[in-house]
């Protein structure tokens, strides 16, 4: 064939640059200034949450019986409880267990929905109506008892548990998406083009079809990581979700709510913490969707004006 | 402008100044970069019963300026101006005064027949409504009589009966009649027709223009028909007006604007159509280049980067819309030059060398009496089998090294269903497909994947046919990787593969939205070529470019097949296009073939009806012929394939059936006519009374 390499000739520029479509991803991303806020936002949550507890002199479940429901002081950054504990550790440790659950559930929900959703829609026939019987199924149970009556048997085990738990249950609406999204992308010509070059089903799924919705997709793991902090803070209050000694943030709003009016840093500390990660993961969400989207403007050069 | 009222009239038909006059019309639409002038300085005028025919490609400006007309664009654009119909402004007019005057007085046709009729609805009582809208007097039975005359009119059979029936009950054609015969309904002054054709199929196309040309015998009405379609220009319009980025470059009565072209586009444009009655292989003229962004025109000519006279001066000014005639004006700095200039002179185009007649070469792909059939179900829950449609029906034909084989029909004959079973290689239903050499049935999956390195497709859609979200190297790289090839020969052939159908290296790292349609479908064959593959399958390739990218796509596969020795499966609706780059046609007719033959023999000689009537229906972008021809208009559409008449397929619609006599008729109904080979061997026909008809 290397006889036909000189076809109706281009400009010959210097050799070929051929750039990644992960590097081209990042470029994109890189260009928008608030989705670099977002994950300098959540990557300095992060390393607070780990390394802020070391820094401070007390420990989460240390208790200062010199000071209680005190007021942001010096000695205690973000005031103290009822009963003495140090208000800013517990926030931090609470934050570390809230982020990595909300990480944690909104990847593997979302990874869930998006196999089985498009694995429905892709084969169709008996193994659609399988899936699909399977998310029915899902859908009618009612998440939140079935937890509540699960969690004594796990109780003293691990939060990993809860994220499982959570996660579980947090799938099904967006394979039910996904499902659809794929059962049009299927008759796109991209990916009859796939097929008639012999690319393996499985591989489609993931590198065409996948990376089509993908701004779906980011959107769904970014709600379903606030939905998934939300729901571990609500299992908490009830006492089915983060067991003491262990602290969420979760927890520690539950606790503070009722003193909101009288003892405000109790509820706006750990609140406020939730509220600041939570948009953060929403602007590296819209972030990665502009970058990924390449019919999106807003991932592009800024045209001279 | 230095254009004149009584220049730009012409002698107007028996009546008094034109019904419509534009002057200095300019619209433009906020962009991100600034505001687009979609719309720049466009004048002309339509005379009572004259047809004006707008040409020009996609984002010229065509349709947005005759939107502005109607007072339909949307509330951002910026329009200026002049806009008179009769003698009344339309421009600075509300939208409810402009609702008195549009459907009444003006009317309008679009594109898509389907959207333009609302689904709910029966098709008459929309008619009604049209009437009734605009004269509050008429009566329910007075105006349901006038919807079943007008439905008689545009040629509805049983007009009486389809009155009730709902736009989902008719074809495309019947829709685009229907809606012809609102347009009509009020007798208005101008119709606005924009695109009326473009979504239909070639002979029904034929027969919508014959309604519209009886709609404006029977209104008398002025017609802007909007078109980019030089074919469809030349036989229905008067006079043509060519525009290019939003301005228009060249206006002429038909027959001097097709004959002495005077500005180089509207050369190029004529040069780089595909024509049924060109010899065949005559390479065509592209026109190099895009058409530019209407958001930053740089001073000049716009069409100076494109053309290929280009002078200093045409990059300082840009040329005013002047008479080199009475009743010629063209916006052409070289205007003078241009005088009686071939296309193929001007843009300087290579006459390929015609293929000497090699011996034909092995057997690439043999399909034999392939059949495929969906079941039509009903009911809900126990899903009976109520019917079968058939597709396609015991096709045969082979495709040989380095020829080309175009399947041509019209939409549902079958050649997607056919090219999809071929491509799927698994076992057909019935009948056998062979890739060289080797029956498809038996393949394991294994050797099923090695035998897709000879078979690749380039599809009809070129936005549609790349993934969106993968940069150009990845979709040409893809092909080669899911075969295993080594990532250094990769890294090797992706550059040689855009070198070889005319892109650059460098764009390996761009998305394909930042290409254009003609450069996408270049990306998609460099993705089918990559394999080296002995066959390639190609759907409709062209269908969807403008002509003037068109021209360049198919001087393309046309070099790379001589050069590569490939071997084509072309599927097209497009005649043209077929008689310029096939070897071999076969024409399809529900889901048979019934005509096959080399092109030559084919298109001079046509012997079934089917095949002579689809060669009458194609424009020829020459007036003068194109009024001199015969045409052979068939009635009615395409029956269902689920349902197909007994005997001869093509009965229900063949010229030739009608003239037969009793017995001879009584064959056509009971008998299926096999494809029986005729003169030369390589033709064979599906007819029982076969005769030759040159149509052209």
């Amino acid at each position: 064939m290397s006889e036909i390499a000189a076809g109706p000739t281009p400009l010959d520029g210097t050799g070929p640059v051929l750039t990644s479509r992960g590097r081209l991803v990042l470029r994109r991303f890189l260009r928008s200034r608030s989705a670099v806020a977002g994950i300098g936002v959540v990557l300095t949550l992060f390393a607070l949450a780990y390394l802020a507890p070391l820094a401070s002199p007390w420990s989460y479940s240390e208790l200062d019986y010199t000071a209680f429901l005190q007021g942001p002081s010096a000695s205690h950054w973000f005031g103290t409880t009822q009963i003495g504990g140090d208000l800013f550790t517990q926030t931090m440790v609470g934050l570390q267990k809230s982020l990595i659950i909300g990480l944690l559930v909104g990847l593997i929900s979302t990874g869930l929905a998006a196999v089985v959703g498009a694995a429905a829609g892709y084969f169709g026939g008996w193994t659609d109506r399988a899936l699909m019987w399977v998310v029915d199924l899902m859908l009618v149970l009612p998440a939140f008892l079935v937890i509540a009556i699960l969690s004594p048997a796990f109780a003293g085990g691990s939060f990993l548990i809860l994220v499982v738990l959570l996660a579980a249950f947090g799938w099904m609406i967006a394979a039910r998406i996904v499902r659809g999204l794929t059962l049009s992308l299927r008759e796109r010509e991209f990916v009859k083009a796939a097929r008639f070059m012999g690319v393996p089903p499985w591989r489609i799924i993931f590198r065409h079809i996948l990376p089509n919705m993908s701004s779906l997709l980011i959107v769904d793991a970014t709600i379903a990581m606030g939905v998934a902090i939300l729901g571990e803070s609500t299992l908490s209050f009830f006492g089915f979700g983060v067991q003491p000694p262990d602290v969420s943030l979760g927890t520690l709003i539950a606790s503070g709510l009722g003193s909101s009016q009288t003892y405000p840093w109790l509820f706006l500390f750990p609140a406020g913490f939730l509220v600041v990660a939570i948009l953060a993961f929403n602007l590296v969400g819209d972030g990665l969707r502009d970058a990924l989207d390449s019919s999106s403007d807003a991932g592009r050069r800024k045209a001279e004006k | 402008m230095t254009l004149t009222d009584d220049v730009l009239d012409g002698p107007p038909p028996g009546a008094t100044g034109p019904v419509l006059s534009v002057r200095d019309l300019s619209v433009s639409f906020p962009g991100e970069a600034g505001r687009v002038d979609a719309v720049r300085g466009l004048s002309y005028d339509v005379a009572p019963g004259e047809v004006l025919g707008i040409v020009g490609e996609s984002g010229s400006g065509k349709s947005v300026s005759s939107m502005a007309v109607m007072g339909l664009l949307p509330d951002r654009a910026r329009v200026t101006g002049s806009v008179r119909f009769r003698d009344t402004e339309l421009l600075g007019r509300s939208d409810a005064e402009l609702s008195e005057i549009r459907g009444r007085r003006v009317a309008m046709v679009f594109q898509d027949p389907l959207s333009a009729l609302t689904p709910v609805y029966t098709v008459g009582a929309q008619i009604v409504e049209a009437l009734r809208i605009h004269r509050r007097g008429t009566s329910k039975t007075d105006a349901r009589a006038r919807a079943v005359e007008l439905l008689d009119l545009v040629g509805i059979p049983n007009a009486r009966d389809r009155f009730a029936a709902f736009p989902h009950e008719f074809s495309g054609g019947m829709r685009q009649r229907a809606v012809i015969a609102m347009a009509i309904a009020n007798d208005p002054d101008l119709i606005i027709a924009d695109e009326p054709t473009t979504a239909l199929d070639v002979t029904v196309q034929a027969q919508v223009l014959d309604v519209l040309r009886t709609a404006r015998e029977v209104t008398g009405a002025g017609i802007v028909l909007i078109t980019h379609d030089l074919g469809v220009v030349a036989g229905v319009a008067d006079r043509v007006l060519v525009m290019y980025a939003g301005r228009a470059v060249e206006t002429a009565p038909v027959d001097e604007l097709y004959a002495h072209p005077r500005m180089p586009y509207t050369l190029g444009l004529l040069g780089s159509i595909p024509r049924l009655d060109a010899g065949p292989r005559r390479p065509l003229v592209p026109i190099e280049g895009q058409p530019p962004s209407l958001a930053e025109l740089p001073p000049g000519c716009p069409f100076a980067p494109r053309c290929p006279l280009v002078v200093d001066r045409c990059r300082e000014s840009e040329p005013e819309l002047d008479a080199v005639r009475p009743d010629h004006h063209a916006a052409c700095h070289r205007s003078a030059d241009l005088v009686r200039r071939d296309a193929a002179q001007v843009f300087d185009v290579p006459t390929a060398g015609a293929t000497a007649d090699a011996p034909r070469g092995e057997v690439v792909l043999r399909v034999q009496d392939l059949v495929k059939h969906y079941p039509v179900r009903s009911g809900t829950i126990l899903r009976r089998r109520v019917g079968t449609v058939q597709a396609v029906d015991g096709v045969s034909f082979d495709v040989r090294a380095g020829e080309t084989l175009a399947l041509v029909g019209e939409s549902g004959c079958g050649k997607t269903t056919t090219l999809t079973e071929i491509l799927e290689l698994t076992s057909p239903q019935s009948g056998s497909v062979e890739v060289l050499g080797r029956d498809v049935a038996g393949l394991g999956r294994r050797e099923r994947t090695a035998l897709r390195r000879d078979v690749q497709v380039v599809f009809q859609d070129p936005i549609a046919s790349l993934d969106p979200r993968m940069p150009v190297h990845d979709i040409i790289a893809e092909p080669l990787s899911t075969h295993r090839v080594p990532v250094e020969e990769i890294r090797r052939r992706v550059p040689e593969l855009l070198r070889l159908v005319g892109l650059r290296p460098e764009h390996a790292g761009r998305y394909p939205a930042e290409f254009s349609g003609g450069q996408r479908q270049r990306i998609g064959i460099a993705r089918a070529l990559a394999l080296e593959p002995k066959l390639l399958v190609l759907d409709e390739p062209v269908s969807a470019l403008d002509v003037s990218i068109q021209a360049g796509v198919i001087n393309l596969l046309e070099e790379l097949r001589v050069r590569l020795g490939l071997a084509y499966l072309f599927v097209a609706h497009d005649l043209s296009v077929v008689r310029h780059i096939a070897d071999r046609v076969a024409v399809m007719y529900l889901g048979r073939i019934v005509e096959i033959g080399d092109v030559a023999t084919v298109f001079a000689a046509p012997e079934h009806p089917y095949t002579q009537a689809l060669l009458s229906a194609i424009p020829i972008p020459d007036p003068a012929v194109e009024r001199a021809r015969e045409r052979i208009l068939l009635t009615g559409d395409m029956p269902s394939p689920a349902d197909p008449p007994s005997g001869c397929r093509f009965r229900t619609r063949c010229p030739r059936h009608l003239t037969l006599d009793e017995p001879d008729r009584a064959r056509c109904v009971t008998e299926d006519p096999r494809r029986a080979p005729r003169t030369t061997t390589d033709h064979e026909v599906a007819c029982h009374f076969a005769a030759p008809h040159a149509v052209l």
